[in-house]
């Protein structure tokens, strides 16, 4: 398929000249292993498995029982090598395909790889070229196969994958919520014919049909009537042509609409119908136009006839003919949505260049077992959706002469959903999508690009015995600022923009400098700090009434929270003022009534039954884990409330991480018999969210947790912080009672929210009725 | 007095009708319904029927009350009898010409209207693109209790202003007010009839037309020969073969009409149909297409050139792919995979004829249509297909693909049926409902 179509490109020779930034693609080849290639028509794509060494900060408590004075650290921190595995897929135009391979060749030390599995009609082509240059044996896997098996993979891994198009609106992709479920779906693959394939299981899939009528066909088609040849130039030609003038329109037999049946004047009536003649002269871009709608339409209308046979509403397509083109997405769409008079959305994938190279990949790989593990989506290493529209994206001609890039993390532990949402299939974790607010797009954007020089500052200092920190520190800034500048331009490139996404960006490209945690030494610093007080504010609180210590929970959660480097309204006053205390924060907090206020309906519910199980996803290490959080899980327990605390796996600001907490936890229940009874009855248990993101995607959670939530009938939700519960699941409706508590220490964010700086949101839910009632 | 020869009779009928109490009308509408299963049965005791109480009525011995015959005379509409249907590229023009004409009738006969009547039935050419498809002339029909001759005559659309030139000189309006026309360009050129041949359209919706024609022709059959017809072994091509086809029962079936697009209809009854879909890629998307890489300009031309040529050189097929058949997939080597797919390749485009592009044309045409009707035919659960249209004449190479693919991909599930008289159906419509309404 692909010989031939290559030829069709004629200019393209084999291009030796170019050189490979090496820092910047094919990366960590020292250790990669398993290898799988994908040759289409233009665009190769190489995928192979890596195990990446980089460092991670590693917490270990000292033996206290020898501790000496009261200056020495609670822990000590070290920054070890980990290794972690990783997927890396590259794409490139089928031009620098000789130079690439002879790059792995050279860089591919001592691996014990045989094989390379091959797919795309390319494959056989350059067998042998393969064969020679990497001395590896070419196993060539089917096709179709190997994109279900992709397709199945980014639909699973990747949140934001599909989205629909929407041209000319302000982001022309809308994003679609990847539903738990991800079968059964119809593929529409369309390369130079059409499959239709049916996939109702990760190992079950039917083609149950098809057409010839594809992008060979407009190809093929275009290059006989419009004298063009490349498929670039067909496509541009057609969205500068009017069909009108080459088809025949409804209004061209009928003089207007044909009423009765509901068919407008503009509808096409007979494609090309007007180029029965011998003597007038069509211009190209209008034959192009008028091809390119007719082969839209007609794939359009197939798809709507299998969908319906088959009872199927979601549809992905993918192919060559859609690959991020516009205006093939665009007509596309158009004719799905005449077709089914808007109840089937088309929906296309952002890795969709991919799918055959991830699938031949992963058929090689079984033996490790890729799809026993969640992944995650690199946004450090991975290059990101690009707008095809020239007008739209200046850089993208330049672009598509190099290379694009996907990285796909493996993460520690299988993600799932919390099993106490609502409705997993309508669970959006972000409160505002930066994609389509332009607004709060740019003010956040400028936030973190302002942000970048501190988090530099604090990278450096973390790791002062290190070497290189400076240049490292300044290619992570660098990195980070391009990401930015990217988002600026694309923000639609990892999916919806989101001030999660930017943070989880902002950690990615920590990562990949190795700067693990560049907040460390800080959060050792505050926890040392904070733990000295810690029987000195129970004991005040002890000192309390029940109606007044409920309220001074309440109010020291709150305190604590304040205590956030994430926010650079905090940590301009953290980095100035190192004697910022508790007492002080208290004071910062708005009076009641709080911006958002249900402390009377919570205080009524502490009045009656306690909860069975509390579920705590908390939020900053120092003063707001120990001074907070801690007393808050001290009166629960002792209401006879089994807590769950819930922490990152990873780290992300000053977040406390699990092994953080776990340290602690045990030093504050050597000075609590409460918090030491709990743990000793396991009525307090500490688990990893699985997440080394501030923000919180209650969708992609540890599998572990999940099974405690469930083994325990957790009926109550304690939602901590601004990244938690404001930037995140502040819309999130839970089945059972939940509580979401930040102080906004952002003063745009809360005159947005109506309020002002350091206003209040404590919101108390208790879950909808009739789910209750249907629990009963 | 030649302007307004207008039979004495009729004038008066058409005076009268003007006065005519609403209790006549009622009687007229009722007349219509009783009129209507002749269009409709099939069977061919209840077809036969209204045939022979016509026949009857021009009997002197007849039994039937005098203001019967009066009333059906009356209101039998004055000659010329035609049904037009103005489609997107051809006029189809159905023109009855009464054989029982009395000597009477002769001598009162205006002298334009016999003129009309000559030059229809002695030309089989009318001036350099009408023409007479005399092989589908229906003989000795009975109509509206007239015995004559059904002719058939197409004409491009884009010749319509010399058409209605041709009305206007031979002075049509001053025999008709009114004519019954169908297609789009009943609505199209409305004003243009109006303005340029002092004539009234009577404009029906072509699709209702359509289905009425289909089953008046398939109930009067062909000249005594069956009107509908398959192909028996067709994915044979030595044992393919033309078979009369007997349309009993004919429902559900779907009605695939090719003109210069593709309309789908599932038929229920002779009055519940629904169109289903329908798509540009038609007969018109053939001849355009075709124009623009072979310079030809007629559609004889195209299907000439298309009979002998090869689109296997200009498609790509499973086997180019594969090498063979896919079988994971159950898809034979011969299918084509990519319509015009081999012609991404510059050296292949320069290595085929014209004649080979006309012949990928048509099988990406047809073999598109042949595809949507089968996943109308499964949506709808109707086994039975009957392809009409324009764009089946001459056209066994499309007749027998499409008959081919109905078999075989539905694994001899669906059955293709064909009608002999092609596009005329929709004409035919507007015929019956000239003769239903006056």
């Amino acid at each position: 398929m692909a010989a031939c179509s290559r030829i069709g490109r004629g200019g393209h020779s084999m291009d030796k000249s170019i050189t490979l930034p090496a820092d910047e693609i094919f990366r960590n080849l020292e250790n990669a292993k398993r290898f799988a290639i994908d040759i289409g028509g233009s665009l190769t794509k190489l995928a192979y498995y890596s195990t990446v060494q980089h460092k991670v900060a590693k917490v270990r408590s000292f033996d206290h029982s020898v501790k000496e004075t009261e200056d020495d650290p609670l822990y000590e921190i070290s920054v070890q090598e980990e290794i972690t595995a990783r997927l890396h897929f590259i794409k490139f135009e089928n031009a620098y395909i000789e130079t690439c391979l002879d790059f792995v060749k050279d860089h591919l030390v001592n691996t014990d790889t045989k094989v390379i599995k091959a797919t795309g009609g390319g494959a056989y082509k350059f067998k042998d070229l393969i064969e020679k240059k990497l001395k590896l044996k070419v196993d060539k896997e089917d096709e179709m196969s190997c994109l279900i098996k992709g397709c199945n993979f980014v639909l699973k891994n990747i949140p934001h994958e599909a989205f629909v198009y929407v041209r000319h609106a302000d982001s022309e992709f809308r994003f679609q919520n990847t539903h738990p479920d991800i079968f059964p779906y119809l593929l529409i693959n369309i390369g130079s014919g059409v499959s239709i394939v049916k996939v109702e299981s990760e190992d079950q899939f039917e083609r149950i049909g098809g057409s010839s009528i594809g992008g060979g066909t407009f190809w093929g088609l275009g290059a006989l009537l419009t004298k063009t040849k490349r498929f670039d130039e067909l496509l541009q030609l057609a969205s500068r042509g009017q069909h009108a003038s080459v088809d025949m329109l409804v209004k061209d037999i009928y003089g207007g609409a044909y009423g009765t049946l509901g068919l407008t004047g503009d509808l096409i009536a007979s494609s090309f119908g007007k180029s029965a003649t011998a003597d007038k002269e069509f211009s190209k871009e209008d034959m192009a136009k008028s091809l390119l709608h007719m082969i839209s339409n007609d794939i359009g209308q197939l798809a709507c006839l299998y969908a319906k046979l088959h009872n199927l509403t979601r549809v992905y397509f993918g192919g060559f003919f859609i690959r991020g083109h516009p205006v093939t997405m665009h007509t596309i769409t158009y004719s799905i949505n005449f077709f089914t008079k808007g109840e089937v959305q088309a929906l296309f994938l952002r890795h969709e260049g991919y799918l055959g190279a991830i699938g031949a990949f992963l058929k090689g790989a079984e033996e490790d077992n890729p799809n026993q593990y969640s992944w995650g989506e690199n946004y450090a290493g991975s290059s990101g959706l690009m707008s095809v529209s020239p007008e739209l994206n200046p850089m993208q001609r330049a672009r598509s002469g190099t290379f694009d890039m996907l990285e796909m993390d493996r993460l520690e532990r299988q993600l799932v959903n919390l099993p106490l949402l609502q409705d997993p299939s309508s669970y959006i974790p972000d409160t505002m999508d930066l994609t389509e607010d332009a607004v709060a797009r740019e003010y956040w954007l400028f936030c973190f690009e302002e942000a970048l020089e501190g988090v530099v500052k604090r990278a450096i200092a973390s790791q002062p015995d290190l070497p290189q920190t400076r240049e490292r520190a300044e290619k992570f800034s660098q990195k980070y600022r391009h990401k930015l500048q990217t988002l600026r331009h694309q923000p639609f490139a990892y999916g919806s923009l989101t001030v999660r996404s930017l943070l989880d960006t902002r950690e990615h490209c920590l990562n990949e400098f190795n700067f693990p945690d560049p907040y460390s030494k800080i959060k050792q610093r505050e926890n040392d700090m904070a733990l000295k007080y810690f029987q000195k504010a129970v004991k005040s609180l002890e000192s309390l009434s029940w109606e007044q210590r409920q309220f001074a929970l309440v109010k020291g959660l709150l305190a604590g929270n304040v205590f956030d480097w994430g926010a650079k309204a905090i940590s301009d006053v953290l980095e100035t003022n190192a004697g910022f205390g508790f007492e002080e924060a208290k004071r910062k907090l708005q009076e009641r009534p709080w911006l958002v206020d249900s402390y009377n309906q919570w205080l009524e519910r502490l009045k009656g039954p306690p909860h069975k199980c509390a579920l705590f996803f908390v939020d900053n290490s120092g003063i707001d884990i120990i001074l907070g959080v801690f007393p808050f899980v001290r009166e629960l327990l002792c209401r006879g409330t089994e807590v769950v605390l819930a922490s990152n796996s990873g780290p992300a600001l000053n977040d406390v991480t699990y092994s953080e907490l776990q340290i602690l936890t045990e030093r504050i229940a050597a000075m609590d018999t409460v918090i030491q009874t709990g743990i000793k009855e396991e009525r307090l248990i500490l688990v990893q969210s699985g997440s080394s993101s501030p923000c919180l995607d209650l969708s992609r959670l540890d599998k572990t947790l999940a099974t405690v939530v469930r083994e325990r009938h957790t009926d109550l939700v304690i939602i901590e912080g601004m990244g938690r519960a404001i930037h995140t699941n502040y819309y999130a409706t839970l089945r059972c009672e939940s509580l979401k508590l930040a102080v906004i220490k952002n003063s745009w964010l809360a005159e947005r929210l109506g309020g002002v700086l350091f206003s209040v949101v404590f919101k108390y839910e208790e879950p909808p009725k009739y789910q209750e009632e249907t629990h009963q | 007095m030649e302007l307004n020869g207008y039979h004495c009779e009729d004038e008066a009928a058409a005076e009268t009708e003007e006065e005519e109490s609403v209790g006549e009308k009622q009687q007229w509408a009722q007349r219509k319904e009783s009129a209507a299963p002749r269009a409709g049965d099939t069977t061919e005791k209840e077809a036969d029927a209204p045939r022979a109480s016509a026949s009857r009525e021009r009997l002197p011995s007849n039994s039937m009350p005098r203001q019967r015959t009066d009333s059906l005379k009356k209101n039998r509409p004055p000659f010329p009898w035609f049904g037009m249907d103005i489609g997107g590229t051809l006029v189809k023009l159905v023109y009855f010409e009464p054989k029982d004409i009395t000597v009477e009738e002769e001598q009162e006969e205006v002298e334009s209207l016999k003129s009309i009547r000559r030059y229809l039935t002695s030309n089989v050419a009318y001036g350099s693109t009408g023409l007479r498809d005399v092989h589908l002339e229906l003989k000795d029909l009975t109509l509206c209790g007239r015995k004559g001759n059904l002719h058939f005559i197409r004409f491009p659309t884009h010749d319509m202003p010399a058409f209605l030139q041709m009305g206007r000189d031979k002075h049509f309006s001053s025999l008709h007010t009114m004519l019954c026309a169908t297609g789009g360009g009943a609505y199209k050129f409305d004003r243009d009839f109006y303005t340029m041949a002092d004539l009234r359209l009577r404009k029906l919706d072509e699709l209702d037309c359509l289905i009425k024609g289909v089953l008046y022709i398939e109930s009067v059959r062909f000249n005594g020969h069956s009107e509908c017809y398959y192909f028996e072994n067709p994915t044979d091509p030595d044992l393919c073969q033309q078979k009369p086809y007997k349309l009993e029962n004919p429902y559900p079936l779907l009605l695939v009409n090719i003109g210069s697009g593709v309309s789908i209809l599932a038929v229920y009854s002779k009055d519940n149909y629904k169109r289903v879909t329908g798509t540009s890629l038609g007969g018109g998307s053939f001849l355009g297409l075709c124009c623009l890489l072979t310079g030809c300009s007629t559609f004889e031309e195209a299907l000439e050139m298309a009979s002998c040529g090869d689109s296997t050189r200009v498609d790509k097929l499973v086997r180019d792919i594969y090498g063979g058949d896919y079988d994971k997939f159950g898809l034979p080597g011969w299918a084509v995979a990519s319509s015009f797919g081999n012609m991404m390749c510059k050296e292949k485009r320069e290595s085929i004829s014209k004649e080979d592009l006309a012949r990928a044309t048509l099988v990406t045409i047809t073999n598109n249509i042949g595809s949507i009707t089968r996943m109308c035919a499964l949506n709808e659960n109707i086994q039975r297909v009957v392809f009409v249209g324009n764009f089946l004449r001459i056209n066994t190479l499309s007749m027998k693909l499409l008959a081919y693919a109905m078999d075989y991909w539905s694994k001899g599930q669906l059955k293709a049926l064909f009608l002999k008289h092609e596009g005329y159906f929709g004409a035919v419509g507007a015929l019956l409902e000239l003769l239903n309404q006056s």
